[in-house]
């Protein structure tokens, strides 16, 4: 039989051809129609006709592309799935590929891991896509760790729940009756629409519900049939999107804080994922230098500036010295207020036995919207803190009532008392930087590469620039916190959330990205088993021209693990030389740098010799900084 | 009881008063072997999992008391059973070894 050209419309062909049909699952679909496969295979002919024909009418998933572009998304990442192969193609043809612009992501824990990094740079959230069941699947560790560090991601997955849409094996295999139920219990809403209007009061609820404190991932299953299918609800309109005000804490229970705030001898604040923006950092500032008292951060936002007088530095885990000599201890969405006031006992570092650390009498407050959000399953909120005072709130939004209060409370006399206080926290703090600097000079010509030689040596190469450190410091001994000048909101931000390894890699490109536009210059310390996870990401940095400074911290281990079995075997006394087992690669060697290079990036390395490092750097930040992405690999001590 | 004690204390006294000047080379191994620089670093410098070795204040039986009942913390007790006191003398020798550092103004980078 010839093929017969028709300059038909292939969705009015469609809904032609299933006229009169009545499917069972008819009312969840906007127009029900016959599946091409089964058409096809009944009728030779018909499926002859179906090549030919195309579209000249809007789909679905084009009105869903103007209801992302009315959010003002910037990006979209994604691995391609068929689930939603009709969005893909509007976001790149019907959208023009801009706001948002597709980015090519090789798995789709990468993607969300770039959203997540990228929603701390930019204060907003990046939408990704994935399949409904295996897509996701790959996503949810991404997903939680966005969940636990507070971070919003907007996650559409695509899914065929009318069975007479899905053509063959891969179709059931990647449908499911209710997609986002593998993540609900981290996620902070979801929503299944059946119509497009549905589509577009559920998108912008739920950019709505992901951006009020506490910001969380939320998820979106846009059907397939509803994106391929073309329009045909009348009256379609896309929402105004309105953003809710933050949840600031009670009033009377502010005060109540200002005054015992006021009052202590020793306040100590304990900062957590306090600052969400720039404003949030001078809020702190402003409330730390009315009190004159100390800041113990907790490294999971930037917060405060490094090289204040009343800063910090975090040392260990848990932060338990500064908290010690406390009568009131402030936690602004302080991660774990009972791990920072309690402590294991020596003979069961295991978690049965502990006590506090508090003086007796001293009291806890606690500022937090996390409250607004506790889920049962998912154990991320920790022990309960037993704090004297619970004000439930975004602590940033909650500030500058707390300031006020602090303010009124706060007498001339209060005032000069406090001067004396800070005056005494200042000089501890300059005798902590100077100590910081002669434990960094320790080691500090080894080969490995020491940790702090390695922080000083790109402290020396970027303190001139406009940086930012996307990556965890705490597997570097907080080195940077210990030697950089960090004040700027972007200067950092934080670690993975939930301790899931393999967010760094992806997390600094999605920073990178971000800074991009700002002409700033991304730094990304990366602990060499984090990037095994999902290296691919690699390729993604440079196929989209991310500048991006890597620094691989090749200490050639799972090491915190290595230490776990260390720590194991000498407590069975038994094979403590054999930890290396199941948490070491060093046999092969893997070099991350020819890594890199067949991921198209420039890169240097393996580099032991701390002499070659600074040079290294240098030339690796001019080509970052010409607007490509570069890698260092370079052999470290452990931590 | 008190019997029973003093006997085991005797016996930890005869076990230490054996202990032999400690070996650099066999400390370095055990060193690097039994995981000691996995908290400490190659070097004694320490860092956010453990304590500065380098140029170390303690005696060698403070050191050895501290290694079989360290203060709260990460680190675990390590038993004769997996670390003898001859093995802790070696690796005490070894950490004396670690060199001085630089001062800190002899170091460009770290006064930036």
């Amino acid at each position: 039989m010839a093929k017969q050209k028709k300059n038909v419309d292939r969705r009015g062909f469609l809904r032609g051809a299933a006229t009169g049909a009545a499917l069972g699952a008819a009312g969840l679909i906007a127009k029900p129609t016959i599946a091409l496969a089964q058409q096809a295979a009944q009728k030779p002919e018909a499926a002859a006709a179906l090549a030919e024909v195309s579209s000249s009418t809007r789909c679905g998933a084009d009105f869903m592309v103007d209801v992302i572009k009315s959010l003002g998304i910037e990006y979209c990442a994604a691995n391609p799935g068929t689930s939603f192969r009709g969005l893909h193609e509007s976001v790149i043809n019907y959208g023009a590929n801009k706001d948002p612009e597709f980015l090519t992501c090789l798995h789709e824990e990468s993607s969300v891991a770039l959203a997540h990094g990228y929603a701390k740079i930019e204060g907003k959230p990046m939408m990704i896509m994935a399949h409904g069941t295996v897509g996701l699947q790959h996503a949810s560790m991404a997903i939680y760790n966005a969940y636990a560090d507070r971070v919003p991601v907007y996650i559409i997955l695509g899914n065929l729940l009318d069975i007479n849409y899905r053509r063959g094996s891969a179709d059931w295999y990647h449908s499911v009756q209710d997609a986002a139920a593998m993540v609900r219990d981290y996620t902070k809403w979801d929503d299944t629409p059946v119509s497009l209007s549905h589509f577009a009061e559920s998108a912008v609820r739920a950019y709505n519900i992901s951006m009020t404190p506490p910001y969380e991932p939320i998820v979106i299953v846009a059907d397939g049939a509803l994106q391929e299918e073309p329009i045909t609800e009348k009256n379609l309109r896309i929402p105004k999107l309105v953003m809710s005000a933050p949840p600031q804490g009670d009033t009377g229970a502010v005060m109540e804080a200002a005054k015992l705030l006021v009052a202590a001898e020793n306040p100590v604040i304990v900062a957590g994922r306090c600052a969400r923006t720039a404003k949030g950092i001078d809020l702190m500032v402003e409330l730390a230098e009315l009190l004159q008292c100390r800041v113990q951060d907790q490294r999971l936002r930037m917060n405060f500036p490094s090289a204040h007088p009343l800063y910090a530095t975090p040392l260990g885990d848990p932060i338990t010295a500064t908290v010690r000599d406390a009568d009131v201890v402030l936690g602004l969405e302080a991660q774990e207020m009972w791990t920072i006031t309690h402590t294991m006992t020596g003979l069961n570092t295991f978690g049965m036995e502990s006590r506090s650390v508090m003086k007796p009498g001293a009291k806890i407050i606690s500022i937090s919207a996390i409250e607004l959000n506790h889920k049962s399953n998912y154990q991320d909120f920790g022990r309960y803190d037993e704090a004297d005072l619970s004000i439930t709130g975004d602590a940033e939004a909650t500030l500058p009532a707390l300031i006020e209060a602090v303010k009124k409370v706060l007498t001339a006399d209060r005032r000069t008392a406090l001067q004396a206080r800070g005056a005494k926290i200042a000089e501890a703090h300059r005798k902590a930087r100077q100590s910081n600097l002669e434990s960094a000079a320790v080691g500090f010509d080894a080969s490995p590469i020491s940790t702090a030689r390695l922080a000083a040596e790109i402290w020396n190469q970027v303190k001139h620039e406009d940086w930012s450190l996307v990556s965890n410091d705490r597997y570097t001994s907080y080195w940077s916190t210990r030697l950089f000048d960090f004040k700027k909101p972007y200067h950092y931000i934080g670690a993975q959330g939930a301790a899931g390894i393999g967010y760094g890699a992806p997390a600094a490109v999605g920073a990178a990205l971000a800074n991009r536009k700002h002409g700033r210059l991304t730094v990304n310390i990366n602990s060499d088993g984090d990037l095994n996870y999902a290296p691919g990401v690699l390729w993604t940095a440079a196929h989209h021209r991310i500048p991006l400074l890597n620094i691989i911290h090749n200490n050639r281990a799972y090491h915190q693990e290595r230490m776990y079995i260390q720590m194991v075997a000498a407590k069975q006394n038994r094979g403590v030389d054999r930890a290396d087992i199941g948490t070491s690669f060093t046999d092969p060697f893997i070099n991350y740098a020819t890594m890199a290079k067949a991921y198209g990036m420039y890169s240097e390395g393996p580099i032991s010799d701390p002499n070659e490092l600074g040079p290294a750097l240098k030339r690796s930040i001019e080509r970052v900084k010409a607007g490509e992405p570069a890698l260092i690999d370079v052999l470290t001590q452990p931590r | 009881m008190k019997i029973l004690l003093l006997l085991l204390a005797c016996f930890a006294l005869a076990a230490f008063a054996q202990t032999k000047a400690g070996d650099t080379a066999n400390g370095q191994r055990l060193f690097e072997k039994d995981g000691c620089y996995q908290c400490h670093g190659h070097v004694g410098q320490g860092g956010v999992a453990g304590a500065r070795l380098a140029q170390t204040r303690l005696t060698l039986t403070a050191f050895t008391a501290y290694v079989r009942h360290p203060a709260s913390g990460g680190m675990p007790p390590f038993r004769a059973k997996v670390l003898t006191d001859q093995e802790l003398a070696d690796i005490y020798a070894y950490i004396k070894t670690f060199p001085e550092p630089k001062p800190v103004k002899d170091i460009p980078l770290l006064n930036q």
